[in-house]
């Protein structure tokens, strides 16, 4: 047993920063797993270039992995890190501004060679030029120390023992952290196999960081953060990719039909690709596409089969479906458009997130071609929203964009699993039979006579007798589907599929001000919930009152959305954006909705959104 | 699991249900939509209309099971007047769509109807791509060498040096052989047809139905707005058998009437070409040519796919490639059988509860 002290913490931000080729997300991701398995509520932030391996030790090519872990319910990735670990001179160079005064650091220093500091303009070592002295640095010789650890391992290079060193990292600070490194155990198994020397190198590397804290005086004390207090039930750590995929084979799994996907690699959305391809056990078909266009032809031609057509995409992606959106309006088909957004415009920021496709999914299109649209707000809720997605495509005939972001993506949280039997029916049915009768008496089938309630019109499959109809992107006959060129009627049909889009049942839209006396509404949307949930606790705490709601249901608008802005002084709409959400509200209801706006690629601070709603409660004060 | 035996050629209608044995002959009437048919007065698409209603019964499929997607264009049109199941949709997406419905249904069979700008300029990606898969369905392209429903462009398969309304000075563009790039693209049917010769093309339907995988019939068809005459000198009696030169399996190729008729020869692995009969006898000139559209090596079909010229000195006609490979959409769906056969069949709410759970929960009492 160690002598050393442990301090209770009530929550800790870590951020692991290295090369690309240094590990850092897989370092991230077990040490994640293994807060999870203690209890914590959690959050992350990856945060990774484009490049698959830029220039070793150079700026662009840092890798970064934030993660906040506490004892009570935690809401954001967290501002700024109580504690750096800094692989090489460039990620502390590139991460260093985040990382508050009296933090704690740990820095490779087999890494900070002169070389390696005139690659990123250190001319002198930050380590002891008194450029860290405000901070609580360790330094370690992380790559020796890993390679002198593994000295026994004869049959491997050199290369593949200091490849060990983010174990020997992560081994540090679960010791550090108090985390148990049996679940990281049990990946490095399965992980490594195959290669019996290299998985006995990395579990040497583990257990030889986690001894070098106990042992080493340079580290006084250990740090315990008790499981967090979270509702009954089973939980897992998913991402955003992995709970969307999951929403998407539940809601097929639920509708009772085949899910079909078609798409085109694109980052960061190709994940929910990969989660899918490897689910053929339940049925799910995957197709990679030539192009994007031909992603979301494939489903639509699936859905006209009589499947739930997905495709998944980001931005650009996006803007060359465009055509074949418009076509499944035209055709009142099901169909699901999953956007992943990221920076833009054109190839923008592939790995960074961003709002910026809220108009594009809303107008982005010929004509007057409207879409529902869903946004999760949280990674887990991506399961939900995915499901949602579904329910309104099948039961309207319509397709769907989910947008979702690269934040959402790749962060990750705590998710209660839902137990089957609850999760919603969303059983369809196909027509079968005709619906009218022509001039002559004869049954005969009408593809475009509508449900009364959801002017859904009937989804009638190939392969069932009697049904056979035409259907295409010229406008269409109201209830016959006919080609028509008819002014009243396309004058008709134009407003009849507006009219169901703005029918569709979305629920109310709750307002969250536990004092009742806000008279500042804070509204979000998407993964800026987390954030602004966060910011308006922060403002709370400090005895003042400011309301804060979250739409999910981006069109149609909660019907009492209006109601709701109208009932305070003052809107604050925070996106990641300039200024979208806030444009549609200021034309839809005339509300004075201010703006607050960032596109750094990174999700808001916290404190950033504290300050916003500080100063808005003053100036109204 | 279901697989594909390789070696034995299986229908690309298989697995589309038939109408039984003793049920009454379908009729081209019944394959007759009720809709008005809207191309101008001496297109080639009311000759392929009336050849491909007065076809499909001979199928004996059951009429709800068979679809037709289409692009946009005249030809794009096909759809709305048989009374099949029909997606008439976007600018050269059609083989894409179809790629999505005949891989997630395999009980259908599966039509596209596009034309040279449709398959091969706006959607000449999907159309490669489909080639390639190798999905089971048949791909009728219309080449009118023209663009007709915007009133007269050239296009991809246009002549060069041709004067429409947008190369008033004649186009400079080198035009695509729409069977030459599919042989490219190896695809494992491809023919060519004349809209007039309603005897060989119904052959070739037929033909092409039966093929399991992507097959690419290319049909010449007239434009007599924009650029009628196109194929006249391949229409007139007393041209067509010095050009026309029809493929036939196991047949030495030959062009022209008896005692005129000249036979394509090879010398060595080298260019073919047409010589006198008599001429070819000697084999001197070269080793006389026999049409093999099996061959599993596509290069002779390509060769005899170059002998056409702008001119339309020799132009071949008929099946250039017929030869068998696992399809797609079989392999798609094999994949997704053996997982669910391998697991124990379809999953079930326990399968899905496990799959939500991961490998890594924790509970919160």
């Amino acid at each position: 047993m160690s002598s050393k002290t442990v301090q209770a913490l009530d929550r800790v931000v870590i951020r692991f920063a290295g090369d690309s080729g240094d590990g850092m997300q897989l370092t991230g991701d077990r040490f994640t797993s293994d807060t999870a398995a203690l209890g914590n509520d959690l959050s992350t932030l990856p945060n990774f270039p484009a490049e698959i391996r830029a220039p070793q030790g150079t700026l662009p090519g840092v890798s970064s992995f934030q993660l906040h872990f506490a004892d009570h319910d935690v809401l954001t990735p967290g501002d700024a890190p109580d504690v750096l670990v800094a692989m090489n001179p460039a990620a502390l160079k590139a991460n260093l501004g985040d990382v508050p005064r009296g933090a704690t650091i740990i820095v490779n220093t087999d890494e900070f060679t002169s070389r390696n500091l005139a690659k990123v303009g250190y001319t002198t070592n930050p380590v002891d030029d008194g450029t860290l002295e405000s901070f609580h640095v360790h330094p370690v010789a992380l790559t020796s120390i890993t390679v002198e650890a593994l000295a026994g391992f004869d049959g491997l290079t050199r290369k593949e023992k200091e490849r060990a060193k983010n174990m020997f990292a992560l081994g540090l600070l679960s010791w550090m952290y108090t985390r148990p490194t049996t679940g990281t155990e049990a990946f490095l198994t399965k992980k490594f196999g195959a290669r019996p020397d290299i998985l006995a190198a990395n579990l040497a590397a583990l257990r030889a960081g986690w001894n070098y804290g106990e042992t080493t005086e340079d580290f006084a004390s250990s740090f315990v953060v008790a499981p967090a207090k979270m509702p009954p039930g089973t939980y897992r750590n998913v991402t955003g990719n992995t709970a969307l995929a999951l929403g998407l084979v539940a809601a097929a799994h639920r509708a009772s039909l085949p899910l079909v996907l078609g798409s085109y690699p694109i980052t960061p959305a190709s994940d929910i690709l990969h989660a899918l391809a490897a689910l053929k056990r339940h049925g799910v078909t995957t197709l990679q596409a030539e192009d994007e266009i031909a992603g979301i032809g494939i489903a639509l031609g699936a859905s006209f089969g009589g499947a739930i057509g997905v495709t998944t995409t980001s931005g650009p992606g996006v803007a060359l479906k465009s055509e074949t959106i418009g076509l499944a309006v035209s055709l009142e088909l099901p169909l699901i458009i999953v956007d992943v957004q990221r920076g833009g415009p054109s190839t923008g920021l592939p790995t960074k997130t961003e709002q910026a496709d809220l108009l594009q999914a809303m107008f982005g299109r010929n004509g007057e071609s409207p879409v529902p649209i869903i946004a999760p707000r949280t990674p887990a809720d991506c399961f939900s929203a995915a499901m949602d997605a579904v329910r309104i495509a099948t039961t309207y005939r319509t397709p769907v964009f989910l947008l979702s972001d690269g934040y959402l993506a790749n962060g990750s949280e705590p998710w209660s699993v839902p137990s089957v039997e609850e999760l919603p029916d969303l059983h369809v049915a196909f027509a079968s039979e005709p619906n009218a009768t022509d001039p002559k008496g004869e049954p005969v089938f009408h593809p475009f006579l509508r449900d009364e309630e959801t002017l859904a019109r009937p989804w009638a499959v190939p392969g069932t007798p009697g049904l056979e109809h035409r259907i295409g992107g010229i406008e269409k006959a109201d209830v016959t589907g006919n080609i028509s060129y008819d002014p009243d009627n396309h004058d008709l049909m134009t407003r009849l599929r507006q009219a169901k889009i703005d029918g569709i049942s979305v629920p109310h839209l709750e307002v969250d001000d536990p004092a009742g006396d806000a008279r500042v509404l804070v509204l979000g949307w998407g993964s800026t919930y987390g954030p602004i949930a966060a910011a308006t606790r922060v403002v709370r705490n400090s005895g003042r009152s400011v309301a804060r709601a979250h739409l999910r249901h981006l069109n149609p608008f909660p019907a009492n959305l209006g109601d709701v802005l109208r009932s305070y002084d003052r809107v604050v709409v925070p996106e990641m954006n300039l200024g979208q959400l806030a444009m549609l509200l200021r034309a839809e209801f005339l509300v004075d909705a201010r703006s607050h706006t960032s596109v750094r690629g990174l999700p808001f601070s916290t404190v950033e959104l504290a300050d916003v709603i500080s100063t808005t409660l003053e100036e109204l004060s | 699991m279901t697989t594909i035996d390789v070696g034995m050629p299986v229908s690309g209608l298989r697995s589309v249900p038939h109408l039984p044995q003793e049920a009454a002959k379908q009729t081209k009437r019944e394959f007759t939509s009720d809709q008005e048919v809207r191309w101008c007065p001496g297109c080639g698409d009311y000759v392929i209309l009336a050849a491909v209603q007065a076809f499909l019964p001979e199928l004996g499929l059951k009429r709800e099971n068979i679809v037709f997607v289409s692009g946009i264009g005249c030809s794009s049109r096909f759809p709305y007047y048989l009374d099949t199941y029909g997606l008439h949709s976007i600018h050269g997406r059609a083989p894409a769509i179809a790629t999505g419905l005949a891989t997630s249904r395999e009980d259908l069979s599966v039509w596209v109807v596009t034309g040279d700008g449709d398959a091969l300029s706006i959607g000449g990606n999907h159309l490669i791509h489909a080639l390639r898969r190798n999905v089971n369905m048949t791909i009728l392209l219309f080449n009118n060498q023209i663009y007709g429903l915007t009133k007269g462009q050239y296009s991809p398969t246009s002549r060069v040096g041709q004067v429409t309304k947008s190369t008033p000075a004649g186009s400079v563009d080198y035009p695509f052989n729409p069977v030459s790039l599919a042989l490219g693209a190896e695809a494992t049917f491809v023919a060519r047809a004349m809209e007039s010769d309603r005897a060989e093309l119904t052959t070739i339907l037929k033909a092409a139905a039966e093929h399991r995988g992507t097959a690419l019939v290319e049909i010449y068809q007239n434009c007599p707005i924009f650029n009628d005459g196109a194929f006249e000198v391949l229409k007139d009696r007393s041209q067509q058998e010095a050009r026309i030169v029809r493929l036939r399996s196991g047949e030495h190729v030959t062009v022209g009437a008896e005692g005129d008729r000249k036979v394509l020869v090879r010398k060595g692995s080298g260019v073919m070409k047409f010589i006198p009969e008599a001429e070819a006898a000697t084999g001197e000139s070269g080793a006389v040519v026999a049409h093999d559209p099996t061959l599993d090596d596509p290069s002779q079909a390509f060769q005899l796919s170059r002998l056409d010229t702008p001119e339309m000195t020799h132009v071949p006609m008929g099946i250039f490639r017929q030869v068998s490979r696992p399809t797609y959409d079989d392999l798609v769906r094999d994949q997704v059988r053996a997982a669910v056969d391998t697991a124990g069949g379809p999953a079930g709410d326990a399968e899905l509860g496990e799959l939500l759970r991961g490998r890594d929960t924790w509970t919160v009492e």
